[in-house]
């Protein structure tokens, strides 16, 4: 089910544009910014990002945001900004009036559940950290489409928290305005919400929503760092078996975001037209972000143990290096 | 006559011819994606018109599919970066199966981009590809390890580079498209670019590229390790232009000088605009490749070409022709 929706969404094209800066306001660690990019906000969808120049000539790669909201009525795209380094400190410090370069819309979406003829299936949307962005806009979305959705949003503090109107009502999922029908705030530090971590409320959210059996097996969505989304399909999996359809929106270094770079890749599962299941090195910016939960290969997910992030290429994978032979060549 | 002074208008870039060859291999616009930096061409389609450019040359292909590298397989580096993918590819029959149609539909030219790791795949992979009418050029990938030594690059050493070229071009004069040109692709990490030169041109290559990548490495600030999951990486970007300007200059000096045959240089390494263009067209490329300047701007490869219009249009010059290798001819003004 989970190869069926995902080849059936039609994945909108990118754009180039000169977009301006609308505003720039602080939410909690992270800046929200309003740009004006008219023909992308008129494209994009849940699940998208928008790839975006420093503005240094010196920082030739583009730094590739998850879209928090896109207006084409207003022309606009919405996208919060984590100043982790060079470049997405530059991006944060973007005011008013300036000009940011971006591509976009990029990406497959997030699937639906009305698009594979299960409209009003129950769903979780799960943010850590900053990778809640992109949850209040698809959960509107979902909820348009009758599905009840509850949220679990998740940080080390409350600083780091995003998508709780304890925080900022305009980017949160609750709240007056905010599309949620109930919302679970975790941080690590225990400073906001409960104490522990985002899958610690998962289960019972799984399971309340399973009970409600008349409207299915409920869809699972999550964004945020790597080992969270692991830990996000491994409870699932626990909780409710097969019975959930979970899409993982990851967040792998990227280049250039186009597709041209093969920097981006990651170890998928998929299903060949001779109906064998094979593993290949994917980009994340056109095969994803985002992923069936169960395709990931998480045995080589972060595996390797002195690199930052990354993932070791599968022994099975087609066209695995041979143990003794060399791998090289750029 | 002196060199037309350079003018603050913008004159019509339209009336400047910049046609060019690469032998039999005619193209409408000097500009041509670098391999690696383009995928198949399909994922530029949004972007630009990809009949409009010079040619697309494709990512390496190998005999067999490639998964390439675990990641990280890059790190940005002071103006460029530095990449370590692995020949990551879907073999020469799923290229030609999948990715020529979709080229040859969109009205690209098409440069295919060869990697092997031994002589013998080479010539495969040049017999393959030379029965696909939508192929308009080989280009050899050689800083692509040999297997047989100890993995180094053949396009470290003359007599590797000379038994790959060997290879191509026998297979392709036995193949019904004796004309189709051969680049070899030059690496600048050689002591003697030249001679690797000269051993290509022996072995039968009909034009050369210059430059790939040039070895380099990051530390991981947090974990104070190689940030590369391949360790080193092939830096590339505007910060190793001067190092393409260079090797063209050298490599055209030779051409001059009789030590070189007088095969046609395409140059490749930094180009981000048409001033970047222009350089190394003045110091003798006929043609030059964008590459990773289209991760920060994918239309790149296209706005080079029209920006180096300008640049020639402003200049007074009619025809690319005019200006290639000017750099070395003091006395020779725009006609």
């Amino acid at each position: 089910m989970g190869g069926a929706a995902h080849a059936a969404q039609e994945v909108p094209q990118g754009v180039q544009e000169l977009a301006e800066v609308v505003s720039a306001r602080p939410v909690g660690a992270y800046t929200h910014l309003v740009l004006r990019a008219p023909e992308a906000a008129r494209r994009a969808r849940p699940g998208q990002f928008v790839a975006c120049g420093t503005g240094d000539s010196g920082m030739l790669l583009r730094r590739s945001l998850s879209l928090h909201a896109a207006d084409p009525e207003a022309g606009t795209l919405e996208v919060v900004v984590a100043a982790a380094g060079p470049g997405t400190r530059l991006l944060a410090a973007k005011r008013p009036g300036d000009v940011v370069s971006t591509t976009a819309p990029l990406g497959r979406p997030f699937p639906l559940p009305a698009e594979v003829g299960r409209p009003g299936a129950p769903a979780v949307v799960i943010g850590g950290g900053y990778g809640a962005a992109p949850l209040p806009w698809l959960a509107r979305e979902l909820v348009a489409t009758g599905s009840r959705v509850v949220g679990i949003v998740g940080a080390a503090g409350a600083d780091r928290l995003l998508g709780t109107s304890a925080v900022d009502e305009a980017t949160a999922l609750d709240g007056p305005d905010g599309p949620a029908d109930a919302l679970v705030v975790t941080t690590d530090d225990g400073s906001l919400g409960a104490p522990g971590r985002v899958t610690d409320a998962l289960p019972e959210v799984l399971l309340e929503l399973s009970e409600l059996s008349d409207l299915g097996d409920p869809w699972v969505y999550a964004c945020g760092p790597m080992p969270m989304l692991r830990s996000v399909q491994t409870t699932t999996r626990e909780v409710l078996g097969q019975r959930a359809q979970t899409w993982l929106a990851v967040e792998e270094s990227m280049a250039c975001g186009v597709g041209v770079c093969m920097t981006c890749v990651l170890p998928v599962v998929a299903v060949d037209d001779d109906g064998a299941r094979r593993t290949r090195m994917l980009r994340a910016c056109t095969a994803g972000p985002v992923f069936d939960g169960d395709a990931l290969r998480w045995d080589a997910i972060g595996a390797a143990e002195h690199l930052r992030g990354g993932a070791l290429v599968p022994d099975d994978a087609v066209g695995a290096p041979v143990a003794t032979g060399s791998t090289g060549g750029h | 006559m002196t060199i037309a002074s350079v003018t603050t208008e913008d004159a019509s870039a339209t009336a400047v011819d910049l046609s060019t060859s690469i032998g039999s291999l005619h193209l409408p616009a000097p500009t041509m994606t670098a391999s690696g930096c383009a995928a198949a061409g399909a994922e530029l389609a949004p972007y630009l018109d990809l009949s409009e450019l010079g040619a697309v040359v494709t990512k390496s292909v190998m005999r067999a599919a490639r998964s390439g590298r675990a990641t990280p397989r890059m790190a940005e580096t002071p103006s460029g970066m530095l990449n370590s993918i692995g020949l990551q590819g879907p073999g020469v029959e799923s290229f030609a199966a999948h990715d020529l149609p979709v080229l040859a539909a969109a009205g690209a030219r098409v440069v295919a981009s060869i990697a092997g790791g031994d002589p013998e795949e080479f010539g495969e992979l040049a017999a393959r590809l030379a029965r696909e009418s939508a192929v308009g050029a080989l280009e050899v990938n050689i800083s692509c390890p040999n297997v047989a030594d100890r993995g180094l690059v053949f396009a470290c050493d003359p007599g590797a580079s000379r038994a790959v070229l060997e290879a191509v071009s026998e297979a392709v004069r036995a193949s019904g498209r004796p004309d189709l040109p051969v680049l070899a692709k030059l690496s600048p990490d050689v002591t003697d670019l030249v001679a690797v030169a000269r051993a290509c041109t022996d072995g039968g290559a009909t034009g050369l590229t210059a430059i790939n990548t040039t070895l380099g490495m990051v530390v991981d600030p947090v974990t104070l390790r190689p940030q590369l999951a391949g360790v080193t990486g092939g830096t590339s970007g505007p910060a190793i232009r001067p190092i393409a300007v260079r090797c063209v200059w050298q490599l055209t000096a030779a051409k001059r000088a009789g030590v070189l045959p007088d095969v046609p240089v395409v140059g490749a390494g930094g180009v981000a605009s048409g001033a970047d263009a222009l350089q190394l067209i003045a110091v003798g490329a006929c043609a030059v490749q964008v590459g990773t300047a289209t991760f920060a701007d994918p239309s790149a490869p296209a706005r080079v070409a029209r920006e180096l219009g300008a640049e020639l249009a402003r200049r007074g010059a009619t025809r690319l022709a005019d200006v290639v290798g000017i750099a070395h001819e003091p006395g020779r003004g725009l006609r």
